[in-house]
């Protein structure tokens, strides 16, 4: 055993939830198990209407012959329960959390209030506009703001995800070249994406082409030219890319697949790199999705909900999904369908919660805040690269923007440390890991991600704590993490012995 | 600086220094001069959090809000139920709301139990074996549940009843744009859906689907509705309502294959229509098609109980163009909140939910029908809801009924023959009933 990580003396320095106490080290039983016949936390107010019974009111061949089964618990064992599992829940308001890729940046407590308020989480969804101007008005000039920000001309609210917003532009690029006469049958992406966009790709109706990315870690151009040709309906790009790199060839990109008839679509799941500094409109690019949850600070709630409007240039505006959002001639505020909408890609009008935190969010930064974002977020992650130069392999070691990726491979050979193992290990130092195994370009990947809103302290404890563990790499480090509150998991075993409820116990 | 960066002047510069650069503007470098934004965005400088308050607070007080300026009676997919404190004081810890999805099970056992809960109580409401931990809303769960279905059955022709919410008919025709899928409304006849008899020519249907109770609140008729799929061998899809189902039977033990629903009625608010919550629960022998995240119950090495999201490889970022889903982030937080409010309800309350909504919406009905010029749209039975026909157009009345103080209900397009579609929940009184009819008659007259 190299180190104990469960007595390391003194104070954790910052940016690192290893303080937290924990009063043991047992499971916390499921609800179920804490439920006892005939305990309740409800009460409801009296109605004062005539008492009838489930007989009068539903007829025999629909009423179900016995109650479904909940558990049955008082308000404060309920809340006590679930109290407890919070506490077995790493977050971003406990400490770093540097997934590369998901922009886990700390969450202004402002947007909870906002998002709160009862003029907006008690509205109605088809409630007319006469009834809802303030919530027009607030998406309208949501989607004003985020125009600007990517240098697009409109933009729709409606995708609640960022996988969504891409399939809302792989269908916008459908009905574009369909609308041409041309309805085209390939999208191209490059082998660091997203895995969301293959799956887009193929849920948008399209055949995938992979093009490889060259020695620099950016698209190959030479491989680009040789896929392009007139039944490409567009390709997909995030910029910076998976990497951290700059596409620095994205005008000339942007060229060839308009050459040949494409269109450029921006995954925007890293923006937060260029906000202020450059824009996909300026790019050259034709439909942009962004994650109001990574680059506008809504929260990720453990794995949702969040949005990912769509932003497009003007060609593409006609078939956006409707009903928009829209300022009237007259000042008020409006709903319009595009003449050849796609149609709809949610029930209503999308997380409008959501688009309030993001609002307010962008509200208190202002333009010369966002730009502050962008320059932090590039200079902590280049920090972050400089100061593991020698504990990991750098792949790329040239500047990046918000994320770097380094790499476990040396570890591996070695030690036998793979970076399941560094994460694990990370998870013992008080830190959150970084994302691993991507992009899949790079061995043993470990892409870090430190957000803007990282301190200096915390960088140099999570840098040390990176350094001490590769130094430290021994085969112990198989058993990490152990100051957790549970050890390392049997993901195996999860799915050879599929248990997905309590019932199937 | 933005409010939000806790760099110093001086951290700035040791920080640059380190990295070996002169400035901040140096960082882009590597983007083309040419592509650079000359003179920053065009948007305002920030505010402080105050101010920022001041001008959302401006927005909120510019809506008609149903906890303070209008008493609802407008249901259509979005329901206005009590949601008790312990819910969102309980699920608005931060441990819940700032975290990432869970990929590190060992930091994440908090999230993931909670969701293992959140899917054990939602397969006992459908009566299926697995449910997974969450979609975006009921829209886009009718749209998985057809991938899913024709993917099992091969066949790409979707029979859709016209009891499905426009809104979710008008989403999934949007996604069949790009799958290809073929969708073929199924007509209402007072109030429940009419199947065909035979095929309806051409290739028979890989999946048939159904609202339970549908849009227009009626009853549907779901051993019929499995019958029809018998005969062509096809998937029965069945989108619920969770709090109906506090007294009907469930889809599951009425043959459905695929049960999906909107779960905003327990635990989310009205919001505007967002974030909801996609139900989405299949029979276990479909599990490996199920979309999305799905936690499992496991052991960690020292022989602990332990929960980890599983069947990881059905999902995107493993088999890519492959996969049968692209969905990533979900709704957790909300499922969360539906996991806490159906624990705070329990068995009893989830009855008396589903009770209470009955009672109060067989009242509205009564006292609404007894209006002159007042009619019901079908007679088939309805629980929770029901259509009505006026004398005037269903948005006439919704305007003129908020001056007298209710959200009269939603208004029903020319599918449907036009009229309102009103709902009670457990929040509406007697007093409130009887005051909604005698406006109602009013604002008609």
């Amino acid at each position: 055993m190299t180190q104990d990580p469960t007595s390391r003396e003194g104070s954790a320095p910052g940016g690192r939830a290893s303080s937290i106490p924990l009063l043991g080290r047992d499971a916390e039983p499921t609800i179920f198990e804490l439920s006892s016949p005939g305990r309740r936390a409800w009460s409801f107010r009296d109605q004062d209407l005539p008492d009838w019974s489930a007989d009068e009111l539903v007829p025999p061949e629909h009423l179900a012959p016995e109650p479904v089964a909940l558990p049955e618990v008082s308000e404060r064992d309920l809340v006590a329960h679930f109290t407890r599992l919070s506490h077995r829940q790493y977050s971003v308001d406990l400490g770093a959390y540097p997934l590369g890729s998901c922009t886990m940046k700390y969450n202004p407590k402002l947007c909870d209030d906002a998002a709160a308020l009862p003029g907006f989480a008690h509205v109605h969804p088809s409630a007319p506009a006469s009834m809802t101007q303030g919530w027009i008005e607030l998406l309208v000039s949501l989607g004003d703001a985020l125009c600007q920000v990517t240098g697009m001309h409109a933009v729709t609210l409606q995708p609640p995800a960022g996988a969504a917003g891409e399939l809302t532009g792989l269908l916008l690029m459908r009905a574009f070249h369909t609308a041409n006469g041309d309805p085209r049958r390939k999208v191209v992406i490059p082998d660091s994406a997203h895995g969301t966009n293959p799956a887009s790709v193929t849920l948008g109706g399209y055949e995938t082409v992979t093009v490889p990315s060259d020695e620099r870690g950016l698209v190959d151009l030479e491989a680009l030219r040789a896929v392009l040709d007139t039944d490409v309906a567009g390709i997909m790009l995030t910029n910076p890319n998976t990497l951290g790199l700059f596409e620095e060839d994205i005008a000339e990109i942007a060229a060839m697949v308009h050459e040949v008839g494409g269109l450029l679509y921006y995954d925007g799941a890293n923006l937060n790199a260029i906000l202020g500094v450059t824009r996909p409109g300026d790019m050259g690019f034709d439909i942009v999705h962004m994650n109001l949850h990574k680059t506008f600070a809504v929260p990720h709630g453990g794995g949702g909900p969040g949005a990912g409007p769509v932003a497009v240039s003007a060609r593409l505006a006609p078939f956006l999904p409707g009903p928009l959002p829209v300022r009237l001639a007259d000042g008020s505020f409006g709903w319009s369908t595009p003449e050849r909408s796609i149609g709809r890609m949610h029930g209503w009008h999308g997380n409008g919660l959501a688009l309030v935190r993001a609002y307010a969010y962008l509200l208190a930064n202002g333009g010369d805040g966002l730009r502050a974002v962008a320059e932090a977020a590039v200079l902590n992650a280049n920090w972050m690269r400089v100061a593991l130069r020698g504990a990991y392999d750098i792949p790329f070691d040239r500047p990046n923007m918000h994320e770097c990726v380094v790499s476990a491979t040396r570890l591996r050979k070695e030690h036998g440390v793979r970076a399941m193992d560094v994460a694990k290990r990370l998870l013992e130092e008080g830190f959150h890991a970084p994302t691993v195994y991507f992009p899949l370009i790079v061995d043993e990947a470990l892409m870090i991600e430190p957000t803007e809103t990282e301190s200096l302290d915390t960088l140099r404890a999570l840098a040390d704590a990176l350094v001490r563990i590769a130094e430290g790499a021994s085969e112990a480090d198989h058993d990490a993490p152990r100051a957790t509150p549970v050890g390392r998991v049997d993901e195996a075993r999860a799915a050879r012995h599929l248990i997905p409820t309590f019932d199937a116990r | 600086m933005g409010h939000y960066v806790p760099h110093t002047e001086a951290d700035i510069e040791e920080m640059l220094a380190f990295v070996g650069l002169d400035s901040l503007e140096d960082l882009f470098m590597v983007v083309p001069e040419a592509l650079r934004l000359a003179g920053g965005l065009d948007l305002a400088p920030g505010l402080s959090e105050f101010e920022v308050l001041d001008e959302v607070q401006r927005l909120a007080d510019a809506n008609l809000a149903c906890s303070s300026d209008l008493v609802c009676f407008a249901g259509g997919g979005a329901y206005d139920h009590e949601i008790p404190s312990a819910v969102w004081r309980t699920a608005m810890r931060s441990e819940f709301v700032t975290a990432y999805t869970p990929y590190q099970p060992e930091v994440a056992q908090g999230v993931l139990q909670a969701l293992f809960e959140y899917q054990t109580t939602i397969a006992r409401l459908t009566g299926l074996e697995v449910a997974n931990a969450s979609l975006y809303d009921g829209a886009t769960a009718c749209v998985e549940a057809i991938n899913l279905a024709v993917a099992a059955t091969g066949r790409s022709t979707v029979w859709v009843s016209g009891g499905v919410h426009p809104n979710w008919r008008a989403t999934l025709r949007t996604y069949a744009a790009g799958t290809g899928h073929r969708l073929v409304d199924q007509p209402l006849d007072d109030g429940v859906t009419r199947w065909p008899a035979d095929g309806g020519g051409g290739e028979g249907p890989g999946a048939v689907l159904v609202q339970y109770p549908n849009y227009l609140g009626c009853l549907e008729d779901l051993a019929e509705a499995r019958q029809v799929a018998d005969r062509h061998g096809a998937l029965l899809l069945v989108a619920f309502d969770p709090v109906a189902a506090g007294v009907l039977r469930t889809p599951g033990s009425l043959g459905a294959d695929v049960v999906v629903g909107e779960g905003q009625p327990f635990g989310t608010p009205l919001s505007f229509g967002g974030p909801y919550l996609g139900l989405f629960s299949v029979r276990s022998e479909h599990v490996r098609r199920i979309p999305g995240r799905l936690v499992g119950e496991t052991l960690d090495v020292e022989g602990r109980r332990a929960y980890v999201t599983t069947l990881r490889t059905r999902e995107q970022d493993i088999r890519r163009e492959k996969a049968s889903s692209n969905i990533c982030t979900n709704q957790t937080l909300i499922a969360v909140c539906c996991a806490i409010q159906l624990s705070w309800l329990g068995t009893s309350g989830l009855r008396e939910v589903a009770l209470r909504s009955a009672r109060a919406t067989r009242a509205t009905r009564e006292a609404v029908l007894a209006i002159d010029g007042v009619e019901a749209t079908a007679s088939a039975p309805t629980l929770r809801e029901f259509a009505i026909q006026l004398p005037l157009a269903g948005e006439a009345v919704v305007e003129r009924m908020a001056e007298e103080g209710f959200l009269a209900g939603v208004p029903l397009g020319d599918e449907y023959g036009g009229g309102l579609l009103v709902a009670a929940t457990e929040r509406r009184t007697a007093s409130e009933i009887d005051a909604y009819a005698a406006a109602l008659e009013k604002v008609i007259r």
